[in-house]
């Protein structure tokens, strides 16, 4: 079979055909920061983490198809800087207060804010006002961490075939809002076991009385970069 | 009419009455996705909101999941979960309708009606809101009521309306005159001063063969009239041949026409409806579609009747429907889809997912709507003034056309003019026309500069007024806006910065993100609290928004801001402060809730934002 490649900071990647340049990178065991991105599930494009140069333009590596010969440019200083921006932004955005969130250690936008070498916010805070919702017996929605990256959303719908997630709003005004009569988690069909009930990458989605179950310090990323979190959780297993 | 239902619903609507309503207006519509923003804007009108029963009703019909009801109910401006007045009357936050004074009429008007700008009047009669450019910049200060537009306001006027409003007039009872938008075409070309024999073009396109046609369009050299110009030709056969001969295939005709300062595609549907729907059915013979949607923007509600009139026509002309002009097989008909007022709509596979039923978020690319498009079938998506031109293509042939405009840019353009002119209107050009030319014809020889494109495009000083237009040079959708010498350029670049926040989808980051930022940070400058750390920063953050955003929004929302401080940094620097840095945060606003709780005003009780202001 012939292989195709394209090159990527210069390494020469394989890939076969109908897979992304995220894909095709991750199976290299090369990481390009994502949040919104996760292989179990469609590619979003939206969190814009994994912004890399296509033959000198801007595209997103998880919904760009690798093709034959291109020059993809990954883990340059200017790239870096852009993602470092883009998780500030999303800092900012939301109310994330690190030191207070159970999800500290474990929570992937503050890893990729560790991996990025991110030192403080950068721009103003937007101290916007959201709901809480505890309604739930086993689960807590905490709107404040959420990112947008629609990851709940997708896993509902296309894995639990149930829908309870959606994102509601336009522009800064977003607000994620739940299935079911009243609004309120409580209320609808999710349950403790569901994968969109285990997927958020921060601390917006938690369950229950297992929030300090691993000391703070003994955490995932309090050990690990993500960079190999990442590669070691993602790429595909060999035969 | 459904605006008639607006000014009789009941205000103390018990749960049944919206039960019946709802179902009413569920049974009228097929019981799909595809007609869930239809429903919902019937709702709005006959309930001045979507309460939360009719979306758990509709939902329960639809089997759509409430989150995408709530989702698509929030995401348009023209829908809310909150009532908003019987009298739903919007006025038009354009730049163009603020150089003719619209914010000091409407602050006249809020006081006339006893109401807050956003906030429906306790007795639940009235509510006044600002909303984006309702295309009627020709002639504004404009605004609309319950959707219908109302152009040429002023302060007569006003106290007209209020007097109506509070005697609860219905619309159909006030004067006419109010609601009759003009075309105001002052210079026409090849698109606007032919006059149609419906069919003509068709009956060409038939005579010729559907081959010999699309040959045709490729010789024309047409390209796209939204702004972004793929070529037409290609446009068309890349969907002409993608799947089989069986796969369903759309023609949709994007008349979303939402860049501040655009109104060609208003006028071109007035005055020349037949060419506009005969050019989507020629795409059609050509392509082998057989359904068209003309996606009309809500600002436009005052065409919908009109143009349902002309389809109509057509109809009985045996120029839509079963065996066009005799022609076995050739089966197509136009539906026409009306928008809820959301800019980004306006961005093709956006428009599609509006279609479908769905926020208007912009897909990812590929696939391309030419092959994955309305309901995931082969799709051509073009704008108003693209189909015009190929009716005059298909009718004519290529030669004609071909000959007019430059080398990279054929035919001519409709260019809609508004903001500080002598003659503000429709003018049509052959392409490579200079701005020298225009401003002349149109009366603005002192402009100071000119937004050509809209506030996507690019603004173009004085001292680049040789530069002509053309998708090599200054590429325009049709939005021209000419300020005066005497224009604040900051003033200019916070209006379209506010819009671009306004309209953003919020699907990625630097967009919903960024161009709130920006936002933020020019306020806190034109405000006068810029430092020239603030200065840094935005310039950081435009060029982010620019160049990693999803789509064409972000990618030129940060235009406005770019495009002017290149010209003009002295402006901006003029405005900063001379120390480095002040904080975002507001520390004498932060207080105001504390000063409200103790009832205290004294000086004490302020806070100077820097050591600077109390020195």
């Amino acid at each position: 079979m012939h292989t195709h490649t394209f090159t990527l900071d210069g390494q020469v990647v394989a890939f076969t055909e109908g897979q992304t340049l995220m894909e095709a990178a991750t199976a290299a065991g090369v990481y390009i920061p994502h949040l919104c991105h996760h292989p179990a599930f469609k590619p979003h494009g939206s969190c814009k983490l994994c912004t890399v140069k296509v033959n000198g333009r801007n595209c997103s590596a998880c919904t760009f198809p690798a093709q034959e010969g291109l020059q993809v440019l990954n883990d340059t200083r200017e790239l870096n800087e852009t993602r470092r921006m883009l998780t500030q932004m999303l800092f900012v955005e939301g109310n994330h207060l690190c030191p207070a969130c159970e999800k500290s250690g474990d929570c992937q936008l503050q890893a990729t804010g560790y991996a990025l070498g991110m030192l403080d916010n950068r721009f103003p805070h937007f101290f916007p006002h959201r709901q809480v919702d505890a309604s739930h017996p086993d689960i807590l929605l905490d709107r404040d961490r959420c990112i947008y990256c629609e990851l709940c959303v997708r896993a509902s719908r296309d894995v639990d075939g149930k829908q309870v997630f959606g994102i509601a709003g336009r522009g800064a005004g977003n607000q994620l809002v739940v299935n079911s009569p009243t609004g309120l988690l409580g209320d609808s069909d999710l349950q403790v076991t569901d994968r969109a009930a285990q997927v958020c990458p921060v601390g917006a989605i938690l369950i229950k009385r297992h929030g300090f179950e691993t000391p703070i310090g003994q955490r995932t990323y309090d050990r690990h970069d993500i960079r190999e979190v990442s590669l070691a959780r993602e790429v595909p297993a060999h035969d | 009419m459904l605006f008639i239902l607006n000014g009789s619903f009941l205000m103390h609507t018990t749960d049944t009455d919206i039960i019946a309503l709802t179902g009413a207006i569920l049974a009228r519509h097929p019981a799909d996705a595809t007609a869930l923003l239809p429903i919902l804007r019937d709702i709005q009108a006959a309930c001045c909101h979507i309460p939360h029963s009719a979306m758990l009703q509709v939902s329960e019909a639809l089997h759509i999941p409430l989150p995408q009801i709530q989702g698509v109910t929030g995401f348009y401006a023209f829908l809310s979960d909150q009532p908003v007045g019987r009298y739903d009357i919007r006025l038009s936050d354009s730049i163009s309708d603020h150089l003719l004074g619209s914010r000091e009429l409407g602050a006249y008007f809020a006081k006339a009606l006893g109401v807050e700008p956003g906030i429906t009047r306790a007795d639940g009669v009235v509510s006044l809101a600002y909303t984006a450019c309702t295309g009627l910049c020709d002639q504004g200060p404009a605004g609309l009521v319950n959707g219908h537009a109302l152009p040429r306001l002023n302060r007569q006027r006003v106290d007209e309306i209020v007097e109506r409003v509070n005697r609860q007039v219905p619309l159909t009872e006030w004067p006419s005159a109010w609601f009759e938008v003009e075309d105001n075409i002052r210079q026409t070309g090849l698109l606007l001063e032919s006059t149609w024999t419906p069919g003509a073009a068709l009956r060409q396109t038939l005579a010729r063969g559907v081959a010999a046609t699309l040959e045709e369009i490729t010789r024309s050299g047409l390209r796209g009239r939204g702004g972004a110009g793929y070529t037409t030709a290609q446009k068309w056969r890349f969907c002409r041949e993608a799947g089989t001969a069986e796969t369903p295939r759309y023609v949709i005709c994007n008349a979303d026409e939402g860049e501040p300062g655009t109104f060609k595609d208003r006028v071109l549907l007035n005055r020349q409806a037949h060419a506009v729907f005969e050019g989507m059915t020629v795409c059609a013979a050509l392509i082998g579609a057989g359904e068209g949607i003309l996606y009309l923007r809500g600002e436009y509600l005052h065409l919908q009747a009109p143009l349902q009139a002309v389809l109509a026509e057509r109809r009985r002309a045996g120029l839509l429907g079963r065996d066009i002009l005799g022609q076995a097989g050739f089966d197509f008909d136009i539906r026409i889809f009306l928008g809820a007022g959301a800019y980004i709509c306006g961005e093709e596979s956006a428009l599609i997912e509006s279609l479908e039923g769905k926020r208007g978020v912009p897909r990812n690319r590929p696939p391309y709507p030419v092959t994955h498009g309305y309901l995931n079938h082969p799709t051509v998506v073009n704008n108003v003034e693209t189909f015009a031109a190929a009716a005059a293509i298909a009718l004519q042939g290529a030669t004609g056309f071909a000959a007019l405009g430059t080398e990279k840019s054929r035919g001519s353009k409709v260019l809609s003019i508004c903001g500080d002119c002598e003659r503000p209107g429709i003018y049509e050009y052959p392409f490579g026309v200079s701005l020298n030319t225009v401003l002349a014809d149109c009366g603005a020889e002192s402009a100071l500069g000119v937004q050509v494109g809209g506030p996507s495009g690019t603004f173009v000083a004085r001292s680049e007024f040789d530069r002509t237009l053309g998708y090599e040079h200054l590429s325009t959708g049709g939005s021209f806006m000419v300020f005066g010498p005497e224009r604040d350029v900051l003033a200019i670049a916070r209006n379209f910065t506010h819009f671009f926040a306004h309209e953003s989808c919020g699907f990625c980051t630097p967009c919903r993100v960024g161009t709130a930022l920006l936002k933020n940070t020019l306020d806190k400058i034109c405000d006068g609290h810029g430092t020239p750390f603030d200065l840094v920063e935005l310039t950081d953050i435009a060029r982010l928004v620019q160049g990693t955003s999803h789509c064409g929004l972000g990618q030129t929302a940060a235009n406005p801001i770019l495009t002017t401080l290149a010209r003009y940094p002295e402006r901006y620097q003029a405005r900063l402060k001379a120390i480095r840095f002040e904080p975002g945060f507001d520390l004498d606003g932060a207080l105001a809730t504390a000063r409200a709780l103790t009832g205290r005003d004294d000086a004490l009780a302020h806070l100077a934002q820097t050591e600077t202001e109390t020195a």
